[in-house]
């Protein structure tokens, strides 16, 4: 089991890491679905075999493929030339921003303290249990998040359409 | 059992099923030019063995033998890539389906020594019977999709591009369809795990409660299928051959392959989902299955030989302002009865 979380968060990490330094957007976002399929088997590994499956579903299955048609239609072939470092204050706000982060991660790291691992009742993470807590604890929050959506698809419509009148 | 023991007899056990599968793959290809010469008045392949009954071989050895041609201007490991996830993303599905109740004895003894395979569901008739059964089917489904876009995009030709994005608009509008369609059976199964699925309908199939469920999800199988009439991503009169164009020998083999796989499993899905799946009187449960996804793998050769291809905004029309609303009337439907009845 540690083993195997080791290898995927250790593939996590390094896909990760892959997505930013690509130069082509199209390699980023295929890194990105590796990245996916990693944390989809840590989800695995801590019986959440539900929430594995709609990160899969949604993420890699749905979501992934609409950023890659949006790259496909933008027809990016050519990797974008890397920008001109051009002025001298956004230099050194680079190196501020790195500097402040990395204070940041190390503060972070100090403070953390390391949870010995516990195992959750038996069929925590599967549809049934989700589904319980969803309809009822979080009902609300549930609710609220899909009118939030509906805003979302109106507006969308809205910005696509208004310049067709 | 020791692990190795455990991981030996699996391989074998999936190895099996691979091998039944194929075959049932290669004779799809045969039935469904069997089928549509009959639908358009000729014979079809009637050469190689009898009936034609070797012209699967014949069309594998000649595939074997043709010249692999990269064309220069490719993106050389998406182009390789594309046709191989096509064909794992087609045959992982297969591994929930149960295709019988029991198929080996619960143990047996080699030279001396005895196995006990109830472990790990070894003597089942199903690979893996994990309890989100049908959200892995679809999780596999959604990354078929990956073949065909990136083959198109990897290919550096426009038709190419053309059919692999008009398949990505495609895929995800009938996903959506194709998962709320069954989510009536979901809730009359009350359960993911197919195995449960089909021991729910021991008495009745699905059918009877969700005829609506049913044409909803074969419309939407056909769609993620990409066959006609929704084979609007090869369309040959605008697109020359969509994705597959610049493909050649195995690589397009692997496609093709892909394909028909997605219609075995498309129909072995509906069979396990709406028709009581390898539950069947007198005869084994391995054949009454073999038979019901057979017979609606004709259908699918049927539809394809009767209807002609949707306009792409036909297409999206019926996804989303037909379909869509339809498979939410028959969730509301169906959960008002269960609440009444």
């Amino acid at each position: 089991m540690q083993t195997l979380f080791y290898i995927l968060a250790g593939t996590a990490l390094v896909a990760g890491a892959l997505v930013v330094f690509q130069t082509h957007p199209l390699r980023s976002a295929l890194w990105l679905i590796v990245n996916f399929f990693a944390v989809a088997g840590i989800y695995l590994l801590a019986s959440a075999e539900f929430i594995a499956a709609i990160q899969i579903i949604v993420y890699a299955g749905a979501i992934m493929v609409l950023f890659l048609f949006v790259i496909m239609l933008l027809n990016l072939r050519q990797p974008e030339e890397p920008m001109p470092m051009s002025a001298l204050g956004s230099r050194i706000l680079a190196v501020t921003l790195a500097v402040t982060t990395g204070f940041l991660v190390m503060f972070g790291l100090k403070q953390a303290v390391i949870i010995p691992a516990r195992t959750g009742p038996p069929g925590l993470g599967n549809t049934e249990s989700v589904a319980r807590l969803l309809f009822t604890d979080y009902l609300l929050p549930f609710e609220v998040t899909s009118v939030l959506l509906l805003v979302a698809i109106v507006g969308a419509v809205i910005l696509s359409k208004s310049r067709l009148k | 059992m020791n692990l190795l023991a455990l991981i030996v007899l699996t391989a074998i056990k999936i190895t099996l099923v691979l091998v039944v599968f194929l075959t049932a793959i290669a004779y799809t290809v045969l039935m469904e030019r069997k089928v549509l010469g009959f639908i358009q008045l000729r014979y079809g392949p009637n050469r190689v063995g009898p009936w034609g009954l070797l012209q699967p071989l014949a069309d594998l050895l000649k595939l074997l033998f043709k010249e692999d041609f990269t064309p220069p201007h490719v993106n050389r490991v998406l182009f390789v890539l594309a046709p191989i996830i096509t064909a794992v993303t087609a045959f992982l599905p297969f591994a929930v389906i149960p295709f019988a109740r029991q198929i080996f004895p619960d143990e047996f003894t080699f030279y001396g020594v005895t196995f006990d395979l109830t472990a790990a569901g070894l003597n089942q008739g199903v690979i893996a019977d994990i309890n989100v059964g049908l959200l892995y089917v679809f999780a596999m489904g959604s990354l078929a999709v990956y073949g065909a876009v990136l083959g198109g995009w990897a290919s550096n030709n426009k038709y190419s591009l053309l059919g692999g994005l008009r398949y990505a608009a495609q895929m995800v509008s009938y996903e959506l369809a194709l998962g709320l369609s069954v989510i009536g059976v979901l809730m009359l199964a009350g359960s993911l795990s197919l195995v449960k699925i089909v021991e729910a309908q021991k008495d009745m199939w699905f059918i009877v409660y969700q005829p609506l469920g049913f044409i909803l999800f074969l419309t939407a199988a056909l769609a993620e299928c990409a066959r006609t009439p929704f084979d609007l991503i090869e369309c040959e009169n605008e697109l020359v051959a969509g994705y597959q164009t610049e493909y050649s020998s195995m690589k397009w083999a692997l496609f093709m392959l892909g394909e028909y796989c997605h219609i075995i499993v498309a129909s072995a899905l509906a069979v396990t989902l709406f028709f009581g799946g390898w539950q069947g009187p007198y005869l084994p449960p391995i054949i009454w299955f073999t038979l019901k996804t057979f017979i609606l793998v004709f259908v699918f050769i049927w539809i394809r030989g009767t209807y002609p291809r949707f306009r792409f905004d036909q297409l999206m029309q019926l996804g989303w302002k037909v379909m869509l609303p339809l498979c939410l009337a028959n969730i509301l439907v169906t959960g008002a009865v269960m609440l009444l009845v």
